[in-house]
């Protein structure tokens, strides 16, 4: 059989649509797969935290808080202060604002636990000095994150924060969980990486707000910085905030009301 | 030839042991895992399917661990849109092992098979056997 050209043509045309459509409609049954964020998602530009140390009456206060994030992350409690793992402690005033110290400052202060975690700076050493990218910040909410899997424990990032907010797991940290209490959802972590708060970000995630703000009864409050209208906001307008060593230029993203300054924690 | 009984005898022992390992190895050993599916969760599935197809998953799933690690601690998207349009949580312990809750009749049979020892349980949570 011999085809002319123009036929030949005409059915590589037709033979080209129906291979097209074919296509299409197998695409309407099967697509590729797709990864899509939670549409519960809690989004915003640059999350921040204001707590506000007066209103921790307690230790109870400050415990009940760190106590729920370590249960929730599955953080150890290593006796050894040398080993301890952590994501949201108590230091002394002298160490969290060395450079707020004065003697007339009064005794209340002096003493007073305050609470300490990641500050989720916008400009974190930490990240600049991991060689490998473990540690990474969120270019979408500005979190500082920890990819645990990339982790080789090289601890250039506990010499980097300034804020003593990571920790290194020196020992193998699952012999220091409560059997009890373990929260069968969430990793643990091993020997040999480090750890530190990701401001619950697998929370923000599917629609709450992190855990030590939701368990403080209105002490930590949790917005974006960037959204004029959100709590924090309304909070940093009304009352004097300070942050952690703004001097060395890391733009820390946790905030402190402490009582006695003029309005304090009225917005809160 | 000097003492060739004894050199014969010695050859017959030696090949002997040499096989050995051949001889009672016959039929050990090569037997294919046959991970089991007979937890629970999927006793309890209308129509019993992985998250892709059955071959895909054998071959892919290392890779599909990996892939769904970085989007979720990366780029923050949590959601997993497989080919059939269905959508799971990408995760190890909350997904993958909640339909596998028998790891060891599942996961490890065909890992200890292949050698592959996967360091994931160093800090991931298996799940309670027997549950
Ligand atoms: C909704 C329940 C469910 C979830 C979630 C699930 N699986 Fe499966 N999986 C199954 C079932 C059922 C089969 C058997 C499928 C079949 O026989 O067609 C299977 C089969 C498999 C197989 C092939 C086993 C074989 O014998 O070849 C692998 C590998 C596997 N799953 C791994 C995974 C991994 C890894 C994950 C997480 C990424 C996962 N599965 C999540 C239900 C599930
Ligand atoms: C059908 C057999 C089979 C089953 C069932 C199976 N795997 Fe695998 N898995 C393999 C093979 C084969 C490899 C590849 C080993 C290699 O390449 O060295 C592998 C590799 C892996 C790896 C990468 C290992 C590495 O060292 O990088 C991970 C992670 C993994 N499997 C997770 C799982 C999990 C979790 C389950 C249970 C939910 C599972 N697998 C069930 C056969 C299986
Ligand atoms: C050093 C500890 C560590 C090791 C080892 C580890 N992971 Fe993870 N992994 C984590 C942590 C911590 C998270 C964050 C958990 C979250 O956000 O829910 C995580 C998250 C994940 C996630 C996404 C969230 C989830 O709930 O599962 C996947 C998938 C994952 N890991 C897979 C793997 C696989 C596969 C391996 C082994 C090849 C592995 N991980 C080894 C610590 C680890």
């Amino acid at each position: 059989m011999k085809i002319e050209r123009r036929e030949f043509l005409k059915l590589a045309g037709l033979s080209a649509i129906f291979g097209l459509g074919g296509t299409a409609i197998a695409a309407s049954v099967q697509q590729t797969p797709s990864y899509i964020p939670d549409p519960k998602e809690l989004t915003g530009k640059r999350w921040a935290l204001v707590i506000n140390m007066d209103k921790f009456k307690t230790d109870a206060d400050v415990k009940r808080v760190i106590e729920v994030c370590h249960t929730k992350h599955n953080v150890p409690n290593i006796p050894n202060p040398k080993q301890e793992v952590k994501w949201i402690f108590t230091e002394m005033m002298e160490n969290v604002f060395p450079e707020q110290q004065d003697k007339y400052l009064t005794e209340h202060y002096k003493h007073m636990p305050f609470l300490t975690l990641c500050n989720h700076c916008a400009n974190p050493p930490c990240v600049r000095v991991c060689p490998t990218q473990a540690t990474f910040k969120r270019k979408s909410d500005g979190i500082v994150m920890m990819d645990m899997h990339r982790c080789i424990g090289c601890r250039f990032c506990m010499a980097g924060c300034p804020y003593g907010a990571r920790s290194l797991n020196w020992i193998d940290p699952r012999p220091y969980l409560d059997p009890k209490k373990i929260n069968p959802e969430f990793p643990t972590r091993m020997k040999g990486v480090v750890e530190k708060c990701t401001l619950c970000y697998e929370l923000i995630a599917v629609g709450k707000i992190p855990a030590c703000a939701e368990a403080s009864n209105g002490a930590i409050v949790f917005g974006d910085l960037e959204d004029p209208k959100s709590e924090v906001r309304k909070v940093l307008a009304e009352t004097y905030t300070i942050r952690r060593k703004p001097e060395l230029g890391t733009r820390p993203s946790v905030y402190y009301v402490i009582g006695g300054m003029k309005d304090a924690g009225k917005g809160a | 030839m000097y003492n060739g009984g004894k050199i014969i005898l010695g050859l017959i022992v030696f090949i002997g042991l040499m096989a050995a390992p051949f001889i009672f190895g016959l039929g050990k050993g090569n037997a294919k895992p046959n991970p089991s599916i007979d937890t629970p969760a999927i006793k309890a599935m209308e129509k019993k399917q992985c998250v892709e197809a059955k071959a895909v998953m054998k071959t892919e799933h290392m890779k599909m661990l990996n892939d769904w690690r970085d989007s979720v601690v990366r780029d923050g998207k949590r959601l997993y849109v497989a080919t059939d349009g269905k959508k799971y949580d990408m995760s190890l312990q909350n997904t993958c092992m909640k339909c596998h809750s028998n790891k060891a009749q599942f996961c490890d049979k065909c890992h200890i098979y292949v050698g592959a020892k996967p360091y994931c349980w160093d800090c991931h949570i298996a799940p309670k056997e027997g549950a």
